[in-house]
């Protein structure tokens, strides 16, 4: 048996005469946990769709079992037992479990009438593999996301897969469901098949993986054992850059709270909340991803308003019926899906800064462009968010760049109080350092904050103060110096 | 200037697209039918017809901003012509005349209707959470079905001569019609381009989800937009009942589709989020122009003009399919 | 027995069943001619056309598409073929000028596929287009005009009775043509395709998720251009099948019909978004809309109020299938959430 299952050498990719993979080579061994990891844009996804078939590579020679390949299209992909499960699963909410678990055997095949029976037997035999347990019959799109993902693996399994190459699989995952991913991952390796993990989360590499490869800007920076690897030089070889932990401690608290929450409740989602904030703190909340945290900062926001309880802010009761009364109370909220709440991606730059404040912007009732400008220079120049023309569309950035977009929008509101659903969800290491160091610094010239998180390292560094959900309830809460991860995490489950 | 010109070149590629398009029709018929063409009578009439399916035009391109549509335009154009026919038939005195300072009022409850329409869909659309295609489709079904009531089917035509006119005058030369459009368009522009309103409709339309995040109020802005549209089509309508001097259920029907194919045409996108009015308003006129210009050839029918304007419309698509896919790809360079 | 009553709750068709004969009721009281069965076989005589265009809109609906060019794509073959056959005076069966307007159809359907399929347009946008060079070809290049006779072999295709009911006390007769069959058989093919071909689930894969679809090996472009060319030919065949119930050829009656047909597809249960219907529900909404359209007369509103109850009619089904969605989507909310952030 080769040595290696699986070889990419110096492959290159351009888009419209720019290099997005400049020479990049990755090589996998039978039955092996290898992470892929380096920030947005740095090539992965690029080069995961040239050995799905998605894209054609412009050179460069793709190995695998031995053999070269040649022009690979997703169907062959497939053939040669190479399964791609993308960050959304490519799942069909629409259909059956059964269907989503069978239709690929059934297009590899080259089927063109569909038996139902066989559909039946073949997705059976594929959860059975992993001893899933799920109804077959049950709508896709009902499931949960841990469960879709569990399909996709289902699925992926069924055509002898050699090579499963899973694309930042635990993004949506909460702590106890990607433990029984990692569970399903061993147990994979145990049967010979090679696992590509693409991830940018540190302790997932570190805890699942056996080798390595970090590419940076389309360029292969280095690879090799986990073992030999460490939190810095991880870093290092993502970002280039070498970061010092900055712990929060608050420099002036004020007297009185800003916000404070009072026997808060929503039906089904969390209940009897009590909690406060003072200005020149930063709060974490943390909990498991169906613990209530998302539902109490959309109610804080008033997207989602609350069923009864009192919100006081600045000492006075408020009613939060909508984002505008939050807004108009000086409350900014940076929401947890950057994509599909945060940005308008096919907006310019500057619209995206100024949407929330832009009827401050005018002059009577009308729009004053000097100053919206002026509004725009500013901020981009502020936060330090990396574009030559602020008119470019909010997608041609990376996502810690999209992400400072996003908090400008709020900081040009003036709120007294932000509250930030998975500030880092997305962000490449370097700019999730940066992102901490302006909330921090937010915080000490007075702001409140309030960070919603399950990345605890993150709550740890960036928190005055912790607090912890449990199934909709309070059951913790934790000051700065008292918290260690271990007591938060038996809090929480 | 240069660095201006060449910005404005590459950012409004459909609208340049447009001129070419048009100035080339223009030099064609001036070399085959240059004084037909180009009479004053000639652009007077031309000016005196687009204003219907103009300002109709100018309702679906704000609803396709926002990333909707409104396929009701005809609908509330045709009940608002029909009503303010019967009203005026009412009030007109036996000879058939009507005193002339009752035409601003009649105006002005004809822009009430359309209010009223539209709001109906905006509420439809917004609170009702229904696809402004479905919603849109439901009302124009309704409004026509409530013209046929009113008419029993038939035209109206019975009602003082007073209003056509006054509408079908000119002022200074130019069609009374078009100084309508004129306002119509203005106010549009001004609502577009100098207030906050024009920027929300275009974020919106990119995504109602982000939004509702970022603090805008959806669903007014709806109901505002096919608020406005709704005017938009009352006055299309008032302008229909003066060029036809009757009103029926079931006038330009064409228009629907006309309409949204303006709108595509100007450069606006059928996903919303992307537009402007002066593409728009390009598209009215050059839309307007190759039907006259057809006109003018006696051998080639009229029902040429469907064609020409299907195949006009699949050919700005495709070309927008080629340079947005440049655009893609362009974007995916910065990306990485 | 429980768990199948359940669904049956959950679905739409039982809800417009429901309508279909709560209304059938109201015109049987009223009028006491609903169930007679002249009136069903008007009825049923009356749905084919509007199914048969009703089944080729809910595909294209399923993908995720729309058609708008199918009254005009119907129009125009079924114009050309029957000038075509007159002109030849063509005196033999229906056979040979249906598999004509069938070509002509997959033609006329295939330069849809092309745009949307291959070129990936909006479905929207290109039908408005091509409806409008269909119309343009038929009036101005083919010079359509009304015509009064057609060829033999369509005229009695349209005559020839599958079953004749007869009134006894009036005397009035109603005659189901045999075209009905045709209609019963694109049903059971389209209900095949859906169903038992990876075509057909294709088109529910499609609708439901493009991009997955394409990744997990769907030819979509080649699918979608397919299903484009299916739905001129069954548009074609209704073209066809409506001249010759007709006994004339009038080219622009169908022309506007097509938002009645998309209203009665939504109203059946497809979500205009695609990826979810079933086609009961596509052929129940259908019959609602045609039941309104023919049968209002019966319990005395006058034929000017049809198209405000249509009108009502889609307004009001369409909150209600809105409110559903919205309602059973509630209880999910934390999921359908993460499906939208994953």
């Amino acid at each position: 048996m080769a040595e290696y299952l699986f070889r990419a050498v110096d492959i290159r990719k351009y888009f419209a005469g720019v290099k997005a993979l400049d020479g990049v080579t990755l090589e996998i061994k039978p039955g092996e946990i290898h992470c892929l990891a380096g920030e947005n844009g740095c090539g992965k996804s690029t080069l995961i769709k040239i050995i799905s078939g998605v894209y054609q590579r412009d050179s460069g020679t793709i190995e695998f079992e031995g053999k070269e390949l040649q022009k690979i299209t997703p169907l062959s992909a497939i053939e040669n037992g190479i399964q791609v499960i993308y960050q959304d699963f490519s799942i069909f909410p629409n259909l059956s479990v059964m269907e989503n678990l069978a239709i690929n055997s059934q297009l590899v095949a080259k089927k063109k009438l569909v038996n139902w029976k066989d559909m039946r037997k073949i997705a059976e035999e594929a959860v059975a593999r992993i001893g899933f347990q799920v109804d077959l019959d049950a709508r896709l799109g009902d499931l949960s996301v841990a469960e879709k993902q569990m399909v996709a693996i289902c699925r992926a399994l069924m055509f002898n897969a050699k090579l499963i190459i899973m694309d930042e699989p635990t993004t949506a995952l909460t702590k106890k469901e990607v433990k029984a991913l990692f569970k399903v991952i061993l147990q994979l390796k145990a049967q010979n098949i090679s696992i590509l993990f693409v991830s940018h989360k540190l302790d997932e590499v570190f805890e699942i993986s056996e080798r390595f490869t970090v590419f940076r800007s389309g360029k292969l920076i280095a690879s090799g054992n986990t073992a030999d690897l460490d939190d810095k030089k991880f870093t290092y070889y993502m970002t280039g850059r070498e970061f010092e932990q900055k712990i929060f401690e608050p420099k002036k608290i004020d007297e009185n709270p800003v916000l404070e929450v009072k026997k808060l409740c929503l039906e089904g989602h969390y209940s009897d909340i009590d909690f406060s904030i003072k200005g020149g703190e930063i709060l974490g909340i943390t909990g498991l991803l169906d613990s209530g945290r998302t539902e109490l900062a959309l109610s804080l926001f008033g997207m989602r308003p609350a069923d009864s309880g009192k919100i006081l802010i600045h000492g006075e009761e408020a009613e939060l019926k909508s984002p505008q009364d939050a807004i108009e109370k000086g409350i900014g909220f940076v929401p947890e899906d950057r994509l599909s709440e945060g940005l308008f991606l096919s907006q310019s730059i500057g619209d995206n800064i100024i949407i929330s404040e832009i009827d401050n912007l005018t002059k009577g009732k009308l729009v004053d462009k000097k100053k919206t400008e002026e509004e725009i220079e500013r901020w981009v120049k502020e936060l330090s968010i990396a574009t030559p023309d602020a008119n470019n569309a909010a997608s041609t950035l990376s996502g810690g760049n999209q992400q400072r977009i996003v908090l400008a929008k709020w900081l040009a509101c003036e709120p007294k109080l932000l509250i930030l659903n998975g500030p880092t969800v997305g962000v490449d290491i370097g700019s999730k350092h940066d992102i901490h160091a302006i909330l921090q610094s937010l915080a000490e010239k007075g702001m409140a904050v309030i960070i919603i998180s399950d990345d605890l390292p993150e709550i740890l560094e960036n928190c005055s103060r912790i607090m912890i959900l449990r199934d909709g309830k309070m059951s913790g809460e934790f000051s700065a110096a008292e918290a260690t991860e271990k007591l938060i995490l038996d809090k929480m489950m | 200037m240069a660095e201006k010109i060449k910005r404005s070149m590459k950012q409004d590629v459909h609208i340049w697209r447009l001129v070419v398009i048009m100035l080339i029709w223009f030099v064609f018929i001036g070399i085959t039918k240059g004084s037909k063409f180009y009479s004053v009578v000639n652009f007077q009439t031309m000016f005196a017809q687009f204003p219907e399916f103009g300002l109709m035009s100018l309702g679906v391109m704000v609803c396709m901003i926002t990333g909707g549509i409104d396929l009701s335009t005809v609908g509330v154009a045709n009940v608002t012509s029909i009503t303010m026919a019967l009203l005026m038939r009412n009030l007109g005195n036996e000879s058939g005349e009507l005193a002339v300072g009752f035409i601003p009022v009649i105006f002005l409850l004809a822009i009430m209707m359309g209010a009223v329409a539209g709001t109906l869909n905006g509420i439809l659309v917004a609170k009702c959470k229904i696809p402004p295609i479905l919603a849109t489709l439901g009302m124009s079904e309704l409004l026509t079905g409530i013209g046929i009531v009113l008419t029993n089917g038939s035209a109206i035509s019975d009602f003082p001569k007073t209003y056509a006119f006054i509408v079908n005058n000119r002022v200074a030369g130019i069609p009374v019609q078009f100084l309508i459009f004129a306002v119509g368009a203005a106010g549009v522009w001004f609502l577009m381009k100098k207030t906050t309103y024009g920027k929300k409709i275009i974020l919106m339309g990119s995504s109602q989800n982000v939004a509702k995040y970022s603090g805008l109020k959806v669903d007014w802005i709806l109901i505002k937009t096919y608020l406005i549209s709704g005017i938009c089509s009352a006055l299309g309508g008032m302008i229909m009942l003066a060029n036809y001097n009757s009103a029926r259920a079931d006038y330009g029907s064409n228009y629907t589709l006309q309409c949204i194919m303006i709108v595509v045409l100007g450069g606006v996108s059928p996903n919303g989020g992307k537009g402007k009015i002066s593409g728009v308003l390009l598209a009215i006129f050059l839309v307007r122009a190759l039907e006259t210009g057809i006109n003018r050839f006696p051998q080639i029918s009229s029902y040429y003009i469907s064609l020409v304007w299907g195949a006009v419309l699949l050919l700005v698509m495709v070309m927008n399919y080629f340079t947005d896919n440049h655009i893609k790809l362009f974007k995916k360079k910065a990306a990485l | 027995m429980r768990v199948k009553t359940n669904k049956l709750l959950k679905q739409n068709e039982t809800y417009i069943f429901l309508i279909i004969l709560a209304l059938s009721f109201l015109i049987q009281i009223r009028s006491g001619q609903f169930y007679t069965s002249n009136n069903i076989v008007d009825i049923m005589s009356a749905m084919i056309v509007p199914g048969l265009f009703a089944i080729g809109e809910f595909l294209v609906i399923l993908s995720g598409g729309i058609d708008v060019s199918f009254p005009a794509l119907a129009s125009l073959t079924a114009y050309a073929t029957t000038k075509m056959f007159l002109d030849m005076g063509y005196e033999g069966s229906v056979f040979l000028p249906l598999v004509v307007a069938i070509l002509i159809g997959a033609v006329l359907g295939a330069i849809n596929g092309f745009f949307v399929g291959y070129l990936n347009l909006p479905a929207m946008i290109v039908t408005l287009g091509t409806a409008s060079v269909f119309k343009g070809f038929m009036q101005g290049t083919l010079e359509s005009k009304q015509l009064a006779v057609i060829p033999t072999g369509m005229k009695n295709f349209g005559t020839v009775a599958l079953y004749t009911a007869t009134n006894s006390q009036s005397g009035l007769s109603s005659r189901l043509p045999i075209a009905f069959l045709m209609f019963v058989a694109v049903i059971i093919i389209a209900f095949f395709i859906l169903k038992y071909t990876m075509f057909g689930r294709g088109i529910y894969a499609i609708g439901g998720n493009e991009s997955a679809a394409y990744n997990a090996g769907f030819r979509v472009k080649w699918t979608k251009f397919l299903l484009y060319v299916f739905a001129g030919i069954v548009a074609s065949i209704a073209g066809i099948i409506r001249v010759c119930m007709m006994q004339q050829c009038h080219p622009t009656n169908m022309l506007g019909m097509e938002m009645n047909i998309i209203a009665g597809v939504v109203l059946g249960g497809t979500a205009i978004v695609g990826g979810k219907g079933t086609m009961t529900g596509c052929i129940l909404g259908t019959l609602l809309i045609v039941l309104v359209e023919n049968s209002m007369i019966l319990i005395g509103v006058p034929v000017v109020w049809k198209n405000v109850f249509v009108g009502l009619l889609i307004v009001i089904g369409t909150i209600i299938s809105a409110y559903q969605s919205e309602h059973s989507g509630a209880g999910k909310g934390n999921h359908k959430k993460k499906e939208e952030t994953a």
